[in-house]
């Protein structure tokens, strides 16, 4: 450990109790990645805080020492966002779990930073009411988490991501003052800015959601498909009937058998794609549009309906999507997780491109997505054992964004940029759009020690002046450490 | 399980999803990646690459239960099971530990292994406990000072009475429908003697000859989920030999039959064994599992009461058995059951954890506790000795009491027209 990291670590040891400060080699190690494993640094320093203020003192100790910090919730990221810093702190906040207010009456709660995501729906279930936004991670990942990225999950299509279930957020500003983000504030939306933010702005250390009554009536059905095609002519008939599905989700053959061997899900044998529809709302709309549904995806050719009788029928349902991507693992040693958008209307003509790419290639890829949104799924299969595997795999995954882009979509619809798509910004951007970027990001974070290496292609300093760089990188020769 | 080939395979078929993290005792406690089953992988790993087993590695391994509540969690089907008992089994030969804890651990595996041994404490323990000697042990906290161990086993041993013999053998009631034979066990047999009373009485009355032989001893579970193979193996192949005459083995203590449900891979090496001993792991029942398959014939009787049903890990998580002992509480006249929060959470006494860790088991136990006293039953249905045992204790330290029975006991109380008062009231 470098000079500099040990004194702030013993600095951080003195601010903390002694078991919230990790410096042995082999436990910070463990640190070393979260959901996305080929990109790992072992962190320099790792600090478990329990309170808001241990938080800022600790942000307010980094600053001084001019030392990075990146902030981690259960570590289930897929895009690299919590990934630390070898000559950095990691401040993880899975000791701040607790769920501090269920206020009913006004349909919010305020949690800590570190509650995991379904606990919130635990403790407002018994009052009728749940927190939406449900990423498949739903019962590990953070809401802290869940902030950083945004996170979306199976029912965003009709309820959106978690923007839009944030009321306020208070925040440890890469300065170490603790301030609070209002989505009632006038003015600019910082709140806005800061949901999303990928850990760059600040720490969150306190989380207020909006609690979402639950609905009087849930409907899901299964309905197998022998193609993907025929999966995506009943996905575009429901939307353009109108209907707004809770979630509507695709899974293609492989990504069947994989869920299949996992956990069982029981879905009918032969398919070539699922269909998981799901409607919530007053018993009398759903009935009558659930009855619509069917009769649609009969049309698009369905060859088996199943209706969920009740919660244990749906939950099974909704296993197998739910564990898709981890059951992966079954199915193939490695993996890549992809997570790209694009216009509903595409979906055929660019699953049809994939379908190509994985032939041509020779790399197997599963496919899950959220169809009503566009939001694609591809699992990219390899064998890390075998040499040059991981980059062929990664090729794929990288043409599959740019398929995404060439239809008018995004490289991401809710994993986030992190540090695994960061050099995939430019393909979206322009130079001035992500100059624009990094300014939002000087007036937060100056010093540059939030998060640093996330989002953007190229680490830049606030002083530079946008546009045209000159001369050799103010970060030139600590590349390394990246 | 000495396929140590097998460990990069076992090893890489995690993803590092985290979806293991929030059923992990130890990591709902501390919330620390390497107490979490995905953190203690990573640590195999980095030894699997050379990281030596160094003292923090050991701590982290030492501190998981084994309750396997990773294996059902886990959608890439991990099989830490495997993975945790073969890093044990090089935990205790490579790594050397301090004098203190070698002693303790050497005594709790000569001594609870072996029906004769715990016999031969029966007679003091009683003594201790009519003197009253152990409240003043507790109120001195003297043992607590000299091992925490000891004062845990002490705090542990359920208040004692008689345990009468049980014949070699119970006939069937009615007409014959099976012949079982009976693992009584070494805590169940010496420690709660009328739960393998029970169990004889409910299999003769649902038609079963149930065969008890007098040879038999300890199945090698504690060894086993330890790291001491070679002593688990040798437990293993006596309780084959043992069992190797009857169809049906029927086992009442959880973590004993997802013992002998392994003995397959136990033994998997030893060519002379391996077939038999898978043979025997086929044949292997829990209670529950066995009288669910049998279908119920005899006549239940009524028993209002209000239980609350905790599920030992050993027989959810390591045998998948969650529907069966509920089906039979269900199948009660009057009876109901109530679900304990949480209930994939282990309740901290996972074989020797209760001894060998006991400030985290203390800390999980009252867990436990607060959430089955959150039921408001009378009584606390349980298939695992040792799990009654943790749960009583824990709740007694909390100030409340509750009624403890193993599912057999509250089957018997049924077929036999007891009543209630059979059940609750009653101090064990």
């Amino acid at each position: 450990m470098e000079a500099e990291l040990q004194a702030l670590a013993s600095r951080l040891g003195a601010l903390l109790g002694s078991d919230q400060v990790i410096t042995d080699p082999v436990r910070l190690r463990t640190y070393d990645c979260d959901g996305l494993t080929n990109h790992r640094a072992t962190p320099g320093v790792v600090v478990l805080p329990d309170s808001a203020e241990q938080v800022a003192a600790i942000v307010r100790a980094c600053a001084d020492a001019g030392v990075p910090y990146v902030a981690r919730g259960s570590g289930t990221g897929l895009s690299g966002g919590a990934l630390p810093r070898a000559d950095g702190v990691l401040i993880v906040t899975s000791r701040m779990r607790r769920i501090l207010e269920i206020d009913v009456a006004n349909q919010r709660a305020v949690v800590e930073p570190g509650v995991i995501n379904l606990d919130v729906t635990r403790a407002a279930r018994p009052h009728g009411y749940y927190f939406a936004p449900d990423p498949s991670s739903q019962q590990i990942c953070s809401v802290g988490g869940n902030v950083a990225e945004n996170s979306g999950g199976a029912h965003c299509l009709k309820y959106g991501f978690t923007a839009h279930h944030v009321l306020a957020c208070e925040v440890v500003t890469p300065d170490g003052e603790l301030v609070e983000l209002s989505a009632g504030d006038p003015g600019y939306d910082l709140l806005g800015v800061f949901v999303g933010a990928e850990g760059t702005l600040g720490v969150t250390t306190k989380i207020t959601v909006r609690l979402t009554r639950v609905p009087e009536t849930v409907q899901t059905l299964l309905a197998a498909f022998a193609s993907i095609e025929a999966g995506g002519t009943a996905v575009s008939a429901i939307i353009g009937a109108g209907v707004v599905p809770a979630a509507i989700e695709m899974m293609d053959a492989l990504s069947i058998e994989a869920a299949e061997a996992a956990v069982r899900c029981g879905y009918p044998p032969g398919a070539g794609a699922v269909l998981i529809v799901e409607l919530d709302g007053p018993e009398a709309e759903v009935a009558a549009q659930f009855a619509e549904v069917e009769r649609l995806c009969r049309d698009a050719g369905a060859f088996e309906i199943r209706i969920a009788a009740d919660d244990a029928e749906r939950a099974l349902i909704w296993t197998g999507r739910k564990s898709a991507f981890a059951a992966v693992g079954r199915i193939s040693p490695a993996y890549l997780v992809q997570d790209g958008v694009i216009p509903r209307t595409a979906l055929p003509q660019v699953l049809a491109r994939i379908d190509a790419l994985s032939a041509e290639s020779g790399v197997r890829v599963a496919n899950v997505f959220h169809a009503g949104d566009g939001n694609l799924h591809p699992l990219v299969l390899f064998d890390d054992a075998e040499p040059g595997a991981a980059e062929r795999a990664e090729d794929v995954s990288g043409a599959i964004l740019d398929l995404c882009i060439e239809h008018g979509g995004s490289i991401t619809g809710e994993h986030g940029v992190g540090v695994d798509k960061a050099r995939y910004m430019p393909r979206m951007f322009s130079e001035a759009d992500l100059d624009t970027m990094q300014m939002v990001r000087c007036g937060f974070d100056p010093a540059g020690l939030c998060n640093p290496g996330k989002v953007f292609p190229t680490p830049r300093l606030c002083g530079e002046v946008p546009g045209v760089r000159k001369g050799p990188h103010p970060f030139a020769g600590k590349a390394d450490i990246f | 399980m000495s396929a140590q080939d097998d460990l990069p395979k076992l090893l890489g078929d995690c993803v590092h999803c985290g979806f293991c993290l929030p059923t992990c005792p130890t990591y709902v406690l501390w919330g620390e990646e390497m107490d979490s089953p995905r953190g203690r992988i990573h640590l195999m790993q980095q030894h699997a690459e050379g990281a030596p087993l160094s003292g923090p590695m050991v701590e982290h391994f030492d501190k998981c239960l084994g309750c396997m509540a990773c294996v059902t969690a886990c959608p890439s089907g991990v099989q830490y099971d495997r993975l945790i008992e073969m890093t044990r089994a090089e935990v205790e030969q490579e790594h050397p530990r301090p004098l203190q804890e070698r002693l303790v651990r050497e005594a709790i595996f000569r001594l609870f292994p072996y029906r004769r041994r715990l016999r031969a404490l029966r007679g003091p323990l009683r003594a201790y406990q009519k003197a009253g000697l152990d409240r003043l042990v507790r109120r001195t906290g003297v043992l607590e000072r000299i091992s925490p161990s000891l004062a845990a086993m002490e705090r542990l041993a359920p208040p004692l009475g008689k345990a009468p013999r049980l014949p070699e053998r119970v006939a069937a009631r009615g007409k014959h429908r099976a012949t079982v034979g009976m693992l009584t066990g070494c805590v169940q047999g010496e420690f709660f003697p009328g739960v393998n009373a029970a169990t004889a009485r409910v299999l003769a009355l649902e038609g079963c000859d149930v065969v008890i032989p007098k040879g038999q001893g300890c199945c090698g579970a504690l060894s086993l989920h330890a790291g001491r193979e070679e002593e688990a193996r040798a437990f293993a192949r006596r309780t084959v030999e043992t069992f190797e005459s009857v169809d049906v083995i029927v086992v009442n203590s959880a973590g004993c039959g997802s013992a002998m449900k392994e003995y397959q891979a136990l033994l998997a090496d030893d060519p002379s064994w391996s077939a038999r001993a898978e043979a025997l792991s086929a044949r292997t029942r829990d209670l529950a599992e066995f009288l669910v398959e049998l279908g119920p014939r005899a006549e239940r009787g009524p028993l209002p009461v209000t239980v609350a049903y905790h599920d030992a890990c050993h027989l959810s998580h390591a045998q998948g058995i969650r529907a069966q002992p509920r089906a039979l509480l269900a199948g009660i006249p009057e009876l109901t059951v109530r679900e304990v929060a949480d209930p994939d959470i282990c309740c901290g006494s996972a074989g020797t954890y209760n001894l060998l860790q006991p400030e985290a088991a203390a800390e999980l136990g009252d867990r436990k506790a607060a959430n089955v006293d959150a039921t408001g039953a009378e009584l606390l249905v349980a298939a695992n000795p040792g799990c009654s045992m943790q749960i009583a204790t824990a709740l007694r330290r909390g100030g409340t009491g509750i009624a403890v029975a193993h599912t057999a006991q509250v089957l018997d109380a049924s077929l036999r027209g007891l009543g209630r008062e059979a059940l609750v009231g009653r101090p064990e």
